[in-house]
């Protein structure tokens, strides 16, 4: 067994950890692991183009730019933080954990296009968020601000992971029973999904008990200005 | 849709150039021309090419070529005056593009015309994406009165703002088919089977579900470790030696890796992209928040698995 590809993942590691650019990075990882391989450069090079050629796809959501850039330049954002500073009862950490529950029910539901960062956390959620802690806590200090944010990315992520295998027919329930398969076991999805159910009703536990310190932890922050 | 990528791309490198409050705007042209190529010829030019265009545009993202144009003209004071003379209707065309996305994955396949189904069934997720933006966009440029360019313009505008990372999850994923390909994946398994203690079914276990989130952290992507952990460990031992469930072990597993998809840079879509485009000055902001979930529900699923694989 050759374990000089090994040598790759240090590589990786080690550039992440060290700050260099990601993409900087994964060119040396790239070349690193054909080369231990014994793949002549030249043929690390195409194999590379040929699997960006083929990942095209992942990029096609950056359509939503223009339409996106174009609502913020008319408001959205803004809209979206007054319509949450009216509601008394609306804080970050509620918020927050309101969206992680919908997003977990609806991916549960096969409905995991309904959120993203670039749809829905951008545009929408992380404003909510934001404008329920300023009629809260005054004008949030830049710190604090920052942290509403990455909670609101995180709630979009918890709930789509922890929910999606629920639903049957996800690319990761099809990926465990192919696998299986090959194995020689022949398994139902059905009973992958099922099983899937613990772990996501922990998932909202853990992060959902998080999300609802969020307000906790902001009061904090904001300093004692607050009475 | 490759083609509408590829003319969104043109556009933003033309009016990248076009604008003289950037001081690196040729970079920033070159970068989004470069992208716009591989979107429009990519399937043409062959391998090797496709190779020189990821190193050029890595040279360009990786170097700091890029520089950021023009940002938002209006005051937040004004967006906030526009949005309240707007109200509400602003949120309709946001709302739109999932909702329309949601609808069109679940019919878009089943439509057919002539015996052909109107999408590929493979890809339908996105094309009904797609569909839903450019819906949202019609009724976006409409409700503004705003002529196309304006489109373009703010979204040039929030590409210059993404900048490098936004061809980070692409490359990534590409970086998992070279990984493949040098057998990386296997070696891993072969470490983790030859070196670690695995004579207990808990040991067991605390392997295949710590192995799931560590090497989903260096691939990225659960979708590489599934197969490479489950075929050195959980199907020879948890299964066979052990008599645990498959589909327990599965599920939970994934799940494990999932995990793992929480705390790692190189899943860079769900952890790097969002912290780029919420504007947070630490690239690792979000992942740093998700640090304490990944943990605790990694040690949950550990005990999960141990307590339910071996009883059904």
């Amino acid at each position: 067994m050759n374990l000089w590809p090994l040598l790759a993942i240090a590589v990786l590691v080690v550039g992440f950890a060290a700050g260099v650019n990601p993409l900087l990075v994964i060119l040396v990882t790239a070349f690193t692991a054909g080369l231990a391989a014994g793949i002549a450069p030249l043929r690390v090079l195409a194999a590379l183009g040929h699997a960006f050629n083929a990942t095209r796809y992942v990029s096609l959501v950056w359509l939503i730019l223009p339409v996106i850039g174009l609502l913020e330049h008319e408001g959205l954002r803004e809209r979206a933080r007054t319509l949450i500073g009216r509601l008394r009862a609306a804080t970050a950490g509620r918020i927050l954990l309101l969206y992680l529950a919908l997003r977990q029910l609806t991916a549960a539901l096969g409905l995991t296009s309904l959120g993203g960062p670039a749809q829905m956390v951008r545009p929408i959620v992380a404003p909510m968020a934001e404008g329920a802690a300023e009629s809260r806590l005054g004008r949030l200090s830049g710190p604090a601000r920052h942290l509403v944010r990455a909670y609101a990315a995180s709630a979009d992520n918890v709930g789509a992971f922890f929910g999606e295998d629920i639903f049957i027919a996800v690319s990761s329930i099809l990926l465990i029973k192919g696998f299986l398969a090959q194995s020689g076991y022949d398994i139902a999805p059905f009973r992958l999904s099922m099983w899937a159910i613990p772990t996501a009703l922990l998932a909202f536990l853990i992060h959902g008990v998080r999300l609802w310190r969020l307000d906790a932890k902001l009061k904090r922050l904001a300093g004692g200005e607050q009475p | 849709m490759y083609a509408l990528a590829g003319a969104m791309f043109s556009a933003f490198a033309l009016l990248s150039v076009r604008d003289r409050s950037n001081p690196r705007r040729w970079g920033n042209g070159a970068f989004w021309g470069l992208l716009a190529v591989s979107f429009l010829f990519g399937s043409r030019i062959g391998d090797t090419a496709n190779g020189v265009l990821v190193v050029a545009l890595i040279v360009l993202g990786g170097t700091g070529a890029l520089g950021r144009g023009s940002t938002e003209r209006r005051s937040a004071e004004e967006r906030a005056q526009r949005a309240a003379r707007r109200g509400n209707a602003l949120l309709v065309p946001a709302l739109l593009i999932p909702l329309l996305a949601v609808i069109g994955t679940f019919t878009l396949g089943r439509i057919e015309v002539g015996g052909v189904p109107l999408a590929d069934p493979n890809n339908v997720t996105l094309i009904a994406l797609a569909v839903g933006i450019l819906v949202a966009l019609l009724v976006a440029l409409w409700q503004a009165k705003a002529p196309p360019q304006a489109a373009l313009e703010e979204g040039r505008r929030l590409a210059d703002m993404i900048g490098w990372a936004l061809m980070l999850p692409q490359l990534l994923a590409a970086l998992g088919a070279v990984f493949a390909l040098a057998g990386v994946g296997g070696a891993v398994g072969h470490v983790a089977t030859t070196w670690l203690p695995l004579g207990h079914p808990f040991a067991a276990v605390l392997v295949y579900c710590l192995g799931m989130a560590l090497f989903t952290m260096v691939m990225g992507n659960a979708f590489a470790a599934f197969p490479v952990m489950t075929a050195a460990i959980g199907v020879p031992l948890i299964v066979q030696r052990f008599g645990g469930d498959p589909a327990i072990m599965g599920a939970i597993g994934m799940l494990s890796g999932f995990c793992g998809t929480l705390v790692t840079p190189m899943a860079a879509n769900f952890n790097i992209v969002p912290a780029v485009l919420l504007e947070l000055p630490d690239r690792n902001a979000v992942i740093k928040v998700q640090i304490p979930t990944a943990i605790g529900l990694l040690a949950c699923n550990i005990v999960l698995m141990y307590v339910l694989v071996f009883r059904f």
